[in-house]
């Protein structure tokens, strides 16, 4: 009998389990600003042998929306200003601001807009959008994982990858890969 | 009259012969690439490959240039011509070592330049090897130092090949000796031999 009511109540649970993730969630819902000063937007590209370059861009704002009936409504839209690349050495910062590069005085401006955001598990989901950079709209998807949820705060781990080449910024391959790996902790403020 | 692969006393055998040109043609390109991609902008997208190819070409010819010296030492030169002035026949010896120490000293001071850069920008000889740094100390100061030696050295050997051709010139179209045609055609063993 008691083995029995473990069990039921493990069945319980385990069904209830995304009702509670999706309460958890419309309790998400809403609209959020980027803290840009308490968020991290990083990147790294590997080179060859091992190693390679990696950095931080320090100026961004975005906003989200979360649509918590229905996640796939969700939106959100972030702007990278591509001059504030840091990597901890100025010649590869102003390598990367010049013109082989992100070509940061002609395009100030690296934007992502989402179009379509899918749920992949309680905490998680992919979004897809277009990422324009250096005068070039291209599709990109990224990763988000939702991190905590704490008042009006809401923090996402966000990783994705995204390919030099369709932005006309491949110098340096195949030295330095194709992939540029970003890994950012955005966390936004309910407005 | 078979051609000798080694040298004579009094000619190059082909191999001397095919090491010599190949190196010079190398060293030709390679001083123009120097000069070429250094005089590009930063921003222009082909500057990296060049240095890249540069690095590439480099380290071939120190390649080259170590298993010819190999050879060189087991090899005698010939003799240089009869009735050459003796400031002369120190010249060219001393051009000689010179250029034989400048294809080995130019390349490995490229070497340790890019080695001690603190951007460790890796070679990738040709697109296929993954060539290690050299264990140099790295920093911008030790860059700077090293990158005014590997140009230095590159540019006084430019000249100083500049000066060997006119030498080798001067050999052939006014002395009208066997100088010049003797890095051309390969020794052969006389009949008998
Ligand atoms: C026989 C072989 C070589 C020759 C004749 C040569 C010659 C030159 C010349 C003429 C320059 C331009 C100098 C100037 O700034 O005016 C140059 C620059 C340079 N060389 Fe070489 N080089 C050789 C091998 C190498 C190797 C093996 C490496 C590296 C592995 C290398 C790395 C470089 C680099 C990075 C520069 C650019 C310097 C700068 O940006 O100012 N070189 N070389
Ligand atoms: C058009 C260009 C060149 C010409 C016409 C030329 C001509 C010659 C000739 C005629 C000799 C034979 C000298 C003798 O019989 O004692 C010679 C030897 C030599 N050359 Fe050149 N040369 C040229 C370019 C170069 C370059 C660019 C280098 C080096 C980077 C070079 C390095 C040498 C060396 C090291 C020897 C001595 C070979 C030995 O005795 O083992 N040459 N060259």
């Amino acid at each position: 009998m008691r083995r029995l009511s473990i069990l039921s109540a493990f069945i319980i649970v385990l069904f209830t389990l995304p009702a509670l993730a999706d309460a958890l969630l419309s309790q998400a819902s809403g609209r959020y600003r980027i803290d840009a000063a308490k968020s991290r937007i990083g990147f790294s590209v590997a080179q060859v042998g091992g190693g390679g370059i990696s950095g931080v861009f320090g100026e961004f704002t975005g906003r989200f929306e979360i649509n918590g009936r229905d996640i796939s409504r969700s939106k959100v839209e972030i702007s990278i200003a591509p001059a504030s690349v840091a990597t901890g050495q100025p010649r590869v910062e102003n390598f990367l601001r010049g013109k082989a590069v992100l070509d940061a005085v002609r395009n100030p401006e690296v934007i992502f807009r989402s179009s379509k955001v899918t749920r992949t598990g309680p905490q998680s989901a992919v979004i897809e959008g277009l990422l324009s950079a250096r005068g070039r709209q291209k599709p990109a998807l990224f990763n988000v994982e939702l991190v905590k949820r704490a008042g009006r705060r809401i923090v996402f781990r966000v990783t994705g990858d995204i390919r030099r080449a369709p932005y006309d910024m491949q110098v340096g391959y195949p030295i330095y890969s194709n992939i540029v790996k970003f890994e950012m902790t955005l966390i936004g403020r309910r407005i | 009259m078979a051609v000798m692969l080694r040298n004579t006393e009094t000619g190059y055998g082909l191999v001397a012969i095919l090491f010599h040109w190949t190196i010079a043609a190398l060293f030709a390109g390679q001083v123009t690439l120097g000069l070429v991609m250094t005089g590009l902008a930063d921003e222009e997208p082909e500057k990296f490959g060049l240095y890249q190819w540069h690095k590439s070409f480099g380290l071939l010819i120190l390649l080259l240039a170590l298993v010819r010296l190999t050879w060189r030492l087991i090899n005698w030169a010939p003799d240089l011509p009869a009735g050459m002035p003796v400031w002369e026949q120190r010249a060219a010896r001393l051009a000689h070592v010179f250029l034989y120490a400048a294809i080995v000293l130019v390349p490995v001071t490229g070497w340790a330049f890019v080695s001690s850069s603190p951007l460790g920008i890796p070679t990738f000889a040709f697109y296929l090897v993954v060539v290690p740094h050299l264990p140099v100390p790295v920093s911008e100061a030790a860059e700077a130092v090293l990158q005014r030696v590997h140009t230095s050295l590159a540019l006084i050997s430019a000249v100083v090949a500049v000066l060997h051709v006119g030498a080798a010139l001067r050999h052939h179209f006014v002395r009208k000796d066997a100088v010049l045609r003797r890095m051309i055609v390969p020794a052969r063993r006389r009949c008998g031999d």
